[in-house]
């Protein structure tokens, strides 16, 4: 008896006072060395805002597509070729329909759990795009793209770009009648980049629209080569994060030169796992629930034929918008043309807006003569020059956005496409110079108040024997006490300017 | 009461006692809240086990759904509530170093690369202009077989459609179209004969076939004898972004296209009323043969759908 005791108790012994686990990380760490790095890396602090949750939305909704889009190549057949359909769908039997309609249609209807995977892919790019959006808003607003996250900005920014591109891409693989038009769409744009337009077209698509090369092609690229591209920038936009650590709003005990929050192991983890399954959930359930891109009802591409109210996804509504109010300028000279009425809205434009995105922390490097680095967080309203430019190109992007719905909204309205149109060719231009003003007479307003937007501590009453009212305030919130801090004063580097420095447009990039 | 500032105050992680108030749960009233938490994981697993049942027989699409949503959702939220409640609560500081090192270092960094290897480089820069040539030399021509072999240069497939001199009318089904088979009004897709079942008869010969009178009918000057007996053809591919103009108004007899609202008069040869289309649809001349078969005089007289640099 006592020998067995013994038996486990030197058993024990030999394995140290941190047990199996211990003993397992000791031999990992006589290999590899990870018992220094590894302590280092639970202890990582990380600040707690709701708005750091927006990254990780963008994060996760990408962990998704990628699951759902593994078990979605297993049923696809990206090939043109033509087969009549007889599948489960019986509205589409004995149709001419390409391979790539029909093994989309079959993954839908006859793939257990196929059609919940399909619309859960779809509904995460849609978030995926969305959350990358506002992830880059809030970056943008609190000015935590500054030195030194100038090139983690850079990243996110081509990250946004490519996940536009992917979603596109494969929005056109069912090669059903409205993303064929999508296509179609996208070749004559390639088309109207001068000089060498057309022979971009043929190369891109293998001829002349729409041969047989294109859904092959856009597979390749939908599900290889631009999610590794993907992989890898937001590997080195998290790994720029963990070197250069999280930037933090000001408060108390807050500086330049810590950072305040819960630690990786196990608060973090456990928050961000459990938000992995939250998001994940949100998705299935919006997957089980609403119905999207349902290309059945849509049927086969023909290059003939069209639905009329053919709308893309959102995050390529502000390109649609564009090309739907520029007016028809075209270049005809020479013997040759330049299509303005494509080349504008279509290439430069957007053009414009993403380098817009690129070049502007050195922009305001530039302009504010701010070469600090900086790790505290500023307060949207006290940086109102930024804010309200910010406040402008969106408001520009989102009128574009909303422009490309004008037939819808002429039918909802009442009115003609035309009264349409023009109002919103009328609503693009003004809306921006609009926002710019009234987004800085707020930020200059809610400079001045202190203590906005928080919570309010009641003040306890209490009657004393003598029949006496005392008035105390009560304690803070636990919770609102970081928010119940002053917020920092405007650095001195940043000049106030007086009130009538609102010229209004996107260009204005001083504070 | 204590001050909640007090135990608020961040304090680094190392050398933390058990019982400082920063390693306690935030929630006040822990027992609760692990209740709430546990009730979550039980529905999270029922909904779970549900799903797995509902694959099982094979249940409708939003049975999976639903099970997997909510399943996902009560894990989610119950481990997000363990880790917001009942984990230490902190806050904690971390120290940030700065990146940048010191002068010494970076002095020492630059002169590595600037000494030892611009040495190297401007001692050999004949080698080294042969290398860079070299690698120049392979990057464009390797541009060859990676871009080159994509596709086949347009020439000019992109200025002609397969209408011809003498081409018969046909329909969607191959029908040979007769003078007869329309009434005042009526619209159809045509295709030069041959075409209508290929793709590219689809994409680029498709053509829009409107009866507008009894008379030949003339929708510009010097058009006089495209539109026999009324027959007015033009090209169905828009002369915006190439989507079918598929939309007719009757009344106002305006072609309309679908993507971007481009508006079409079909009396005045397509000239665009509305929109961002930036040329008429090109006409395409119709003649009578004397068996009654509508036919073309011959191609379109310019490329048809969106512009591009050699659009003439």
């Amino acid at each position: 008896m006592t020998d067995v005791i013994n038996t486990q108790r030197s058993k024990r012994e030999a394995l140290g006072p941190y047990g199996r686990v211990g003993k397992t990380l000791g031999e990992l760490d006589d290999r590899l060395g990870v018992a220094k790095g590894g302590r280092t890396f639970m202890d990582k602090i990380f600040p707690d805002h709701w708005s750091f949750m927006l990254g990780e939305i963008a994060l996760y909704s990408f962990v998704i597509l990628l699951v759902t889009g593994v078990f979605l190549t297993l049923y696809f057949t990206p090939s043109q070729s033509y087969i009549t359909y007889h599948g489960s769908y019986l509205p589409l039997d004995g149709q001419k329909v390409s391979q790539a309609f029909a093994s989309t249609v079959n993954l839908s209807f006859a793939v257990r759990g196929g059609l919940l995977m399909r619309q859960m892919h779809h509904w995460a790019c849609d978030i995926f795009v969305g959350a990358i959006v506002v992830h880059m808003a809030r970056v943008f607003f609190t000015g935590a793209f500054r030195k030194p996250r100038e090139l983690n900005w850079t990243i996110g920014t081509t990250l946004l770009i490519l996940a536009i591109l992917n979603g596109f891409l494969g929005y056109s693989l069912p090669d059903d009648l409205v993303s064929g038009t999508g296509i179609r769409i996208a070749y004559s744009i390639i088309l109207s980049i001068p000089v060498v337009g057309s022979y971009l077209g043929f190369l891109v698509f293998g001829g002349n629209f729409p041969g047989t090369a294109i859904i092959p092609r856009f597979f390749i690229l939908h599900c290889l080569i631009v999610p590794a591209i993907i992989v890898g920038l937001v590997g080195a936009h998290l790994f720029l994060l963990v070197r250069q650590k999280h930037t933090q709003f000001p408060g108390e005990g807050r500086t330049e030169k810590n950072v305040v929050g819960s630690p990786m192991f196990p608060v973090f983890m456990a928050k961000t796992t459990g938000f992995l399954f939250v998001v994940g959930g949100i998705t299935a359930l919006l997957g089980a629930f609403a119905q999207v891109n349902p290309i059945w009802q849509f049927g086969p591409y023909e290059a003939s034929r069209i639905s009329y109210a053919v709308q893309p996804d959102w995050y390529m509504g502000f390109l649609d918008g564009a090309l739907r109010i520029w007016p028809s300028w075209s270049f005809h000279n020479w013997g040759h043309t330049i299509p303005f009425e494509v080349l504008i809205p279509a290439v430069i434009l957007p053009g414009l807006i993403f380098n817009l995105a690129f070049v502007w922390p050195m922009l305001e490097r530039k302009f504010t003569n701010d070469h600090e680095i900086h790790h505290l967080l500023d307060r949207p309203s006290n940086r109102p020059k930024r804010t309200a430019a910010g406040v402008a190109v969106l408001t520009f992007v989102i009128m574009l956005f909303v422009a490309s719905s004008t037939d819808v909204l002429a039918k909802f309205f009442d009115v003609s496409l035309n009264t349409m149109l023009v109002a919103m060719r009328v609503l693009v231009i003004i809306s921006p110079f609009i926002a710019y003003p009234i987004t800085y007479k707020i930020c200059r307003e809610l400079q001045g108040f202190v203590g906005g937007g928080k919570r309010k501590t009641p003040n306890v009453v209490t009657r004393t024997a003598e029949g006496q009212y005392v008035a105390t305030p009560s304690p803070v919130y636990v919770d609102d006490v970081h928010r119940g801090l002053p917020a920092t004063p405007v650095p001195t580097f940043i000049t106030e300017e007086p009130e009538d420095a609102g010229e209004n447009g996107v260009r204005v990039v001083d504070r | 009461m204590s001050d909640p500032h007090e135990h608020r105050t961040p304090v680094a992680l190392k050398g933390l006692s058990a019982d400082d108030p920063h390693l306690q749960p935030a929630a006040p009233n822990p027992q609760l809240v692990e209740k709430v938490i546990a009730i979550c994981f039980v529905l999270g697993a029922l909904c779970v086990a549900g799903f797995g049942a509902c694959y099982w027989i094979n249940a409708q699409a939003w049975k999976l759904g639903a099970t997997m949503g909510f399943g996902l959702f009560f894990l989610g939220v119950g481990l997000v509530a363990w880790g917001k409640y009942l984990m230490p609560q902190g806050p904690f500081v971390e120290e940030r170093h700065t990146l940048a090192n010191s002068v010494a270092d970076r002095d020492a960094f630059a002169a590595a690369i600037v000494e030892r290897g611009g040495g190297v480089v401007q001692r050999r820069k004949l080698l080294g202009g042969l290398l860079g040539g070299g690698l120049g030399i392979f990057g464009v021509v390797a541009m060859f077989p990676l871009l080159r072999s994509l596709g086949p240069l347009p020439k000019t497939t992109l200025q002609h459609t397969d209408w011809a001199k003498g081409s018969y009318v046909v329909d969607q089904s191959g029908r040979r179209v007769q003078v007869g088979d329309f009434a005042i009004g009526s619209i159809a897709t045509v295709f030069p004969e041959g075409t209508q079942d290929s793709d590219r008869g689809q994409a680029v010969d498709q053509t829009v076939l409107i009866r507008v009178s009894n008379e030949a009918f003339t929708t510009m000057k010097g058009r006089e004898s495209w539109a026999p007996k009324g027959y007015v053809a033009y090209s169905k591919v828009c002369t915006h972004l190439g989507c079918p103009v598929g939309l007719y108004e009757q009344e106002l007899q305006l072609l309309v296209c679908p993507c971007h609202q481009s508006m079409f008069n079909v009396r005045n040869g397509a000239i665009p009323q509305f929109g961002p289309a930036p040329r008429p649809l090109p006409q395409l001349p119709l003649y009578i043969d004397s068996s009654g078969f509508l036919r073309s005089q011959s191609d379109f007289h310019e490329a048809v759908g969106p512009g591009f640099w050699e659009h003439q």
